[in-house]
C-alpha cells in the first residue's frame, strides 16, 4: 500500500494542529503546577514550616532539684540522694528473657518485678527504655556495669530521690514527699506543668507540703527532635531549670533528736520555743515514723502497723493534738481576773476541798483542801477551789479573751500540716456551735482548763513564752529561705500590767523551786538557770460521786486510754528567760510526775546546748539521769552515723 | 510502506547515527536523573545505599538500552509493534495468574533476574501499536465508527487488565496515553466530547456504587478519593501521607532547608520518600527554586520532544514520539499534582527521579524509540 506524498503532508498538518492543542494543555498544566508550588512554598511557607517543627520538636520538662532542708546549725535534714536504677530497651536487648535471666543473677529481681517489666516492655515501643529495678546499691550497679557486654539493652541511670537523714525524728515537722496523685492535681487550680510528669514527687505533709512552691523550683526544658514514630533523634536545646530554694529551719536537730528519744515509749508532744525571736527549737511528736518509707513507697504491712498503733505515730501531736490544758490554764484565769480588777493577788480564798456552785459540788484535787490560799499559793500548790471562785467573778468571756491573747484557741500560722486551733470557749461559741446556753458550771470547769478548753502543746508553749516575756511571741519555723532570713514576727508587748505578770512568774518559779511546789522534784538545780513552770493533769473521764466517796482510782489502776493527760508548761531561766517549753504526755498520769521531769530534761538540754552537767539535776535523781542519758546516747548514735554517711 | 522507505538513502548509517541522535534530550534526561540521584543519596541519610547505587546501575543499563533501540531503524519497531502489544497483554494476564502480591495489589512479575511491572510496559506498547495502526489506516477512515472502535479496544484490553490488578493510576495513564494518539491522529472531536461526557458519568457511577453490592472500586481507593477531597478529615490515617507531604513541600520555602536537612524526610514523617513522594523531599530541601528548576527541565524535555515530532514527516514516528511524550508528561504531572494534594494518591512515580526499575527502564525504552524516530527520519 503506497501513500501519496500529498496524503502525508495533509496528515502532518492535522497532527501539527492537534499537537498545538495537546502541547498547549501540557504547558498549561505545567504552569498550574508551578503556580501551586509558588502558593505552597512561597506564600504559605511559614505555616508549613511551623507545622514541620510541630511535627518534629517535642518539649520535655527537666525536673529541677528540690530545695534542701537544713536545721538551724546547717545539718542537712532533707536531701536529694542519688538513686540508681536499671532500664532496659527491648530493641537493643534482643532476647529479652535471656537478658533478664542474666540480670537476675547479678541483682535482686523478684518474679513480680520481672513480670511487670516484661509486660511494660511489650506494651511500649521497642525503643522505649523500661525501668527494671529501682533504688539499687552502688555494688549492684557496679556489677551490672562490669557485665555490660553480656547485657545488651541494659543501661544504668541515676536520678534524685528525697532522703531524710534524721529519719523519724523530724517526720512530723518536715513531712515527706510522694508521687503526685490525681487528688493532688484536682486540688491545685493552675497546676505547674511539672506536676504532669509521671511520678513527680511533691510534698505531702509538713514543711515539704506547705513550702512546696518554694522547694520545688522551676522546670527546665529540653527540646528534642523526634521522628515519625516518636524516637528521639537528638537534643536541640536544653535549658536547665531553677532548683528549688533551700530552707533552713529554726529547729535544732540535736535537741529535736534528744526530745524524740526522751519521749520514747510515750504518746506525747513537746515544743521548745526560743524566747528571743519565737524560733521553734523542737517540735516533737512521739511516737514517730520513718518518712523515708513513704518516699520509697510504703508496704501495706508497714502502713497497717502505723495506722493500727494505739499511740497514733502518724499524728503530729505537738501541733495537731488538742488536750484539755488542765491546771496549766490557771495562769490565764488568774490574769483575766487581775486584769479585770476583780482579784487582789494578796486576797486569800478558803479551799475546803470542794466548792458548791449552784447545787453542784466541784472538787479540788486535794480532798482535804488547801485552807486559805492567795494567788501565789494557789498556783504553787495548784489549788482548784481558788479558781472556781475567781472564775465566777470574772466570767468566761474575759477568760477566753485572755486565753486568745496568750495564743490559745488561735490557729498559729506555721508551715505544718493540720495546725490545730484548739478552743477557748465563750458564751457565743456555745450558743452557735452547741446551741446551748452557757452555764456557770462550764465557767468553773474552764477555770482549771477542763470542760471545753482545748490546747495543743504548741499553743501551751506559746502561752508559756508570752507569760515569760510579756511580749506576743509568735512562733517561727522557717529561719531562712535561700539564705535570706525570714522576718521575725512582731513581738509587741502583750499589754498587761507587768506587775501581774511578775507575780504569775514568781508563782511559777515557786511551782518548781519551792519545796511545796508541785514540780519541785523536777527542778533545775542551778540557781541562775532555774525553771519556772506549771504542772497540769487533765482528766479524760468523769469521776462519779460514788468513786470519790470510795477514793479516786489511781491512774496506775486504770486502762491506759482512761488515764489522765500529764502536762507541763515552763520557761527558764526564771531571771532571764531564754526558752519556753510545753510537754503533754497523753494518758501519762500526773503532770508533776510524768510531764515535769521531761520538760526539765529538755530545758537543760536546750540551756546547756546538749551537755547538761549532772549537777544541774536534783541530787536524788542523778543516778537515774545518767543512766537515762546513756540510753539516749546509745539510741541516737546509730541514727546520727547513718545520717552522716548518707549525706 | 510509508513515505520513509523512499528516502532511506538520506538516513545515516553505522556509528554515524550517534552524531544524529537528539543530544539535548539525552542531556535533559541525564540532568533530571541526576536530580533523582542527589535525592536518593539524601533520603538514605547521605549514603549510596540502599537506593542510589542500584538506581545508578539501572540508569546505566537503561541508557544503553535507549541507545541500542535508537540504532535500530524506526520501521523495524513499527513492524514489531503488534508483537510488543500482544506480549505486554500476555504479561498482564500472566501477572493476574502468577504475579506477586505486594501492598495489596498484583503488579509485579518475577522474571528471575528482575522484577517486572508489565503495566509499565503496556504504557509504551499501547502507544506504539496505536501509532502504527494510524500509520497504516488511510486518513479518510480515521473517524469511521468501526475504525474508531478498533483502537478503543486496543486501549481498553490492557486498561481493563491493569484496573483489575488493581492499579487505577496506571490504568488512567494507559487510557489517556492511547486516547492522546487517537486525538493526534485526527479522530473526530465529537468522539472525545462523548468520552469526556461518559467519563463524568462513570465517575458518578463509581461514587454511587460505593457501599453497594456492585461497588466498582476497592475500599482503599474510595478512601484515597475521600482523603484527596478532604485530607484533614483523617490526619493520622489515610490523610497522613498527603498531609505530611504537603508540610514537607511547603516548609521548603524559597530556597529550601538545604541538602540533607529536610526534617520531614529525615525523620520519616514522609511516606514513600524515595519513590512516589520523592518530589516532596526535593521541594523541602531545595525549596521553590529547586522544585521549579526540575519542573522547567521536564517542560524543556517535553517541548524538545514535541518539536522533534513536528519535524518528523513520518506519521508513525511523529505519533509515537508525541504519544511517549504525553506518557512522560502524564507521569510527572500526575505525580506532582498528587504530592501537592491536587490529585488523589494513585501511585505514579516521578519519572527518572523516583527509585524503581520498571518505570525508568520503560521510559528509557520510550526515549530510545523517540531517538530512533529522530535518527531515521526522512530528510
Amino acid at each position: 500500500m503506497k501513500r501519496p506524498p500529498k496524503d502525508t503532508a495533509q496528515s502532518q498538518r492535522g497532527i501539527g494542529r492537534r499537537t498545538l492543542v495537546v502541547g498547549g494543555l501540557q504547558l498549561a498544566t505545567a504552569g498550574l503546577l508551578a503556580l501551586k508550588l509558588r502558593s505552597m512554598q512561597v506564600e504559605q511557607a511559614e505555616t508549613f514550616r511551623l507545622l514541620a517543627d510541630e511535627n518534629r520538636i517535642n518539649i520535655k520538662l527537666l525536673p529541677p532539684a528540690r530545695g534542701l532542708i537544713y536545721d538551724r546549725r546547717g545539718v542537712l535534714l532533707a536531701g536529694n540522694e542519688q538513686n540508681y536504677r536499671i532500664t532496659m530497651t527491648r530493641e537493643d536487648a534482643g532476647d529479652v528473657e535471656e537478658v533478664l535471666d542474666r540480670l537476675s543473677q547479678l541483682i535482686p529481681l523478684s518474679d513480680t518485678a520481672r513480670a511487670e517489666a516484661l509486660k511494660e516492655m511489650s506494651n511500649r515501643s521497642a525503643f522505649v527504655p523500661v525501668t527494671i529495678a529501682d533504688r539499687l546499691t552502688w555494688d549492684d550497679i557496679t556489677r551490672v556495669t562490669v557485665n555490660a557486654p553480656a547485657l545488651p539493652g541494659v543501661t544504668t541511670e541515676v536520678g534524685l530521690s528525697r532522703y531524710y537523714s534524721q529519719g523519724a525524728d523530724l517526720a512530723h515537722v518536715i513531712g515527706y514527699v510522694g508521687p503526685v496523685s490525681d487528688f493532688d492535681l484536682s486540688r491545685i487550680e493552675n497546676p505547674d506543668p511539672l506536676l504532669q510528669i509521671p511520678k513527680f514527687q511533691i510534698g505531702k505533709t509538713g514543711v515539704e507540703a506547705k513550702m512546696e512552691e518554694v522547694l520545688r523550683g522551676s522546670a527546665g526544658t529540653r527540646q528534642i527532635e523526634v521522628n515519625a514514630i516518636g524516637r528521639v533523634m537528638r537534643e536541640l536545646s536544653r535549658e536547665e531549670g531553677q532548683p528549688g530554694a533551700d530552707l533552713q529551719l529554726t529547729i535544732d536537730s540535736a535537741l529535736q533528736t534528744y526530745v524524740e528519744a526522751r519521749l520514747e515509749g510515750e504518746s506525747a508532744g513537746a515544743v521548745v520555743i526560743d524566747l528571743e525571736n519565737g524560733d521553734l527549737r523542737a517540735v516533737v511528736s512521739s511516737p514517730s515514723f520513718d518518712p523515708n518509707l513513704f518516699v520509697r513507697g510504703i508496704s501495706v504491712a508497714e502502713w497497717n502497723a502505723l495506722n493500727e498503733n494505739p499511740f497514733r505515730p502518724l499524728a503530729a501531736k505537738a501541733v495537731q493534738g488538742t488536750y484539755p490544758p488542765g491546771s496549766t490554764f490557771k495562769m490565764i484565769t488568774a490574769l483575766a481576773a487581775l486584769e479585770d480588777g476583780v482579784l487582789d493577788p494578796e486576797e486569800t480564798i478558803l479551799c475546803r476541798g470542794y466548792t458548791e456552785v449552784s447545787g453542784t459540788r466541784f472538787h479540788c484535787w486535794k480532798s482535804g483542801g488547801h485552807g486559805n490560799v492567795n494567788l501565789h499559793d494557789s498556783l504553787k500548790q495548784s489549788c482548784d477551789c481558788y479558781y472556781y471562785e475567781v472564775s465566777q467573778r470574772v466570767g468566761i468571756d474575759k477568760i477566753s479573751a485572755m486565753a486568745r491573747r496568750f495564743g490559745l484557741g488561735v490557729r498559729h500560722d506555721l508551715p505544718l500540716s493540720a495546725v490545730a486551733e484548739g478552743l477557748a470557749p465563750d458564751k457565743e461559741w456555745k450558743a452557735t456551735v452547741r446551741g446551748e446556753d452557757w452555764r456557770i458550771g462550764d465557767t468553773v470547769n474552764a477555770s482549771i482548763g477542763q470542760g471545753y478548753v482545748l490546747a495543743s502543746p504548741l499553743q501551751l508553749a506559746i502561752m508559756s513564752a508570752r507569760i515569760a516575756t510579756g511580749r506576743t511571741i509568735t512562733p517561727r519555723l522557717i529561719h531562712t529561705i535561700d539564705g535570706i532570713e525570714t522576718p521575725k514576727q512582731s513581738d509587741d508587748t502583750i499589754g498587761l500590767n507587768e506587775n501581774y505578770l511578775r507575780r504569775i512568774r514568781a508563782a511559777m518559779d515557786a511551782v518548781s523551786n519551792n519545796n511545796r511546789g508541785t514540780a519541785y522534784g523536777s527542778r533545775i538545780n542551778v540557781s541562775d538557770k532555774r525553771m519556772g513552770g506549771k504542772t497540769g493533769t487533765s482528766q479524760v473521764r468523769r469521776i462519779t460521786a460514788e468513786e470519790r466517796a470510795r477514793g479516786v482510782t489511781s491512774n496506775a489502776d486504770l486502762p491506759w486510754e482512761r488515764r489522765d493527760h500529764a502536762l507541763f508548761v515552763g520557761f527558764a531561766p526564771v531571771d532571764d528567760p531564754k526558752y519556753a517549753v510545753a510537754v503533754v504526755v497523753e494518758h501519762g498520769g500526773g503532770g508533776s510526775a510524768a510531764a515535769a521531769p521531761i520538760a526539765r530534761d529538755v530545758m537543760l538540754q536546750a540551756l546547756y546546748e546538749g551537755q547538761p552537767p549532772l549537777e544541774a539535776y536534783p541530787s536524788n535523781v542523778r543516778g537515774r539521769i545518767s543512766e537515762q542519758q546513756r540510753a539516749i546516747q546509745n539510741r541516737v548514735q546509730p541514727g546520727a552515723i547513718q545520717g552522716n554517711d548518707r549525706a | 510502506m510509508s513515505y520513509l522507505e523512499y528516502n532511506v538513502k538520506s538516513v545515516p548509517t553505522g556509528f554515524r547515527k550517534l552524531l544524529f541522535l537528539n543530544w539535548p534530550i539525552i542531556l535533559l534526561l541525564c540532568a533530571i536523573s541526576s536530580a533523582g540521584f542527589i535525592m536518593l543519596y539524601s533520603v538514605a541519610g547521605g549514603s549510596i545505599n540502599p537506593w542510589l547505587e542500584p538506581q545508578l546501575k539501572r540508569f546505566a543499563l537503561g541508557m544503553a538500552v535507549m541507545l541500542g533501540i535508537a540504532m535500530i531503524p524506526i520501521w523495524f519497531w513499527r513492524n514489531v509493534s503488534a508483537v510488543g502489544y500482544i506480549v505486554s497483554v500476555l504479561l498482564l494476564i500472566a501477572v493476574e495468574l502468577f504475579g506477586e502480591v505486594r501492598m495489596g495489589a498484583q503488579r509485579w512479575i518475577n522474571l528471575g533476574f528482575m522484577v517486572l511491572q508489565p503495566s509499565e510496559l503496556a504504557k509504551i506498547t499501547v502507544v506504539m501499536f496505536l501509532a502504527s495502526y494510524y500509520d497504516w489506516l488511510p486518513l479518510n477512515r480515521k473517524s469511521h465508527p468501526l475504525w474508531v472502535f478498533i483502537p478503543v479496544m486496543i486501549i481498553m484490553v490492557p486498561t481493563a487488565l491493569v484496573l483489575k490488578q488493581p492499579d487505577l493510576g496506571t490504568a488512567l495513564l494507559v487510557m489517556i496515553g492511547g486516547g492522546t494518539i487517537m486525538f493526534l491522529a485526527g479522530v473526530h472531536w465529537a468522539y472525545f466530547a462523548a468520552v469526556i461526557a461518559s467519563g463524568v458519568g462513570v465517575v458518578w457511577a463509581v461514587m454511587v456504587s460505593k457501599g453497594q453490592s456492585w461497588q466498582l472500586l476497592k475500599d482503599y481507593q474510595y478512601r484515597r478519593i475521600e482523603t484527596f477531597l478532604d485530607p484533614a478529615s483523617d490526619p493520622l490515617g489515610a490523610g497522613y501521607h498527603i498531609t505530611q507531604a504537603k508540610i514537607a513541600l511547603g516548609s521548603g520555602g524559597w530556597t529550601g532547608r538545604g541538602f540533607m536537612q529536610g526534617t520531614q524526610s529525615r525523620l520519616n514523617f514522609l511516606p514513600e520518600k524515595h519513590t512516589d513522594f520523592i518530589f516532596t523531599t526535593l521541594a523541602e530541601e531545595f525549596g521553590f527554586i529547586g522544585a521549579t528548576t526540575l519542573l522547567a527541565l521536564y517542560v524543556a524535555l517535553i517541548l524538545i520532544c514535541i518539536f522533534t515530532a513536528l519535524q518528523n514527516r513520518d506519521r508513525f514516528g511523529s505519533l509515537l514520539t508525541l504519544g511517549i511524550t504525553m506518557t512522560f508528561f502524564l507521569y510527572f504531572a500526575v505525580n506532582m499534582s498528587m504530592v501537592m494534594g491536587m490529585a488523589p494518591v494513585v501511585g505514579v512515580p516521578l519519572p527518572m527521579v523516583s527509585y524503581g526499575g520498571s518505570a525508568m527502564l520503560v521510559l528509557l525504552v520510550g526515549f530510545g524509540l523517540i531517538q530512533s524516530a529522530h535518527v531515521h527520519r526522512a530528510r
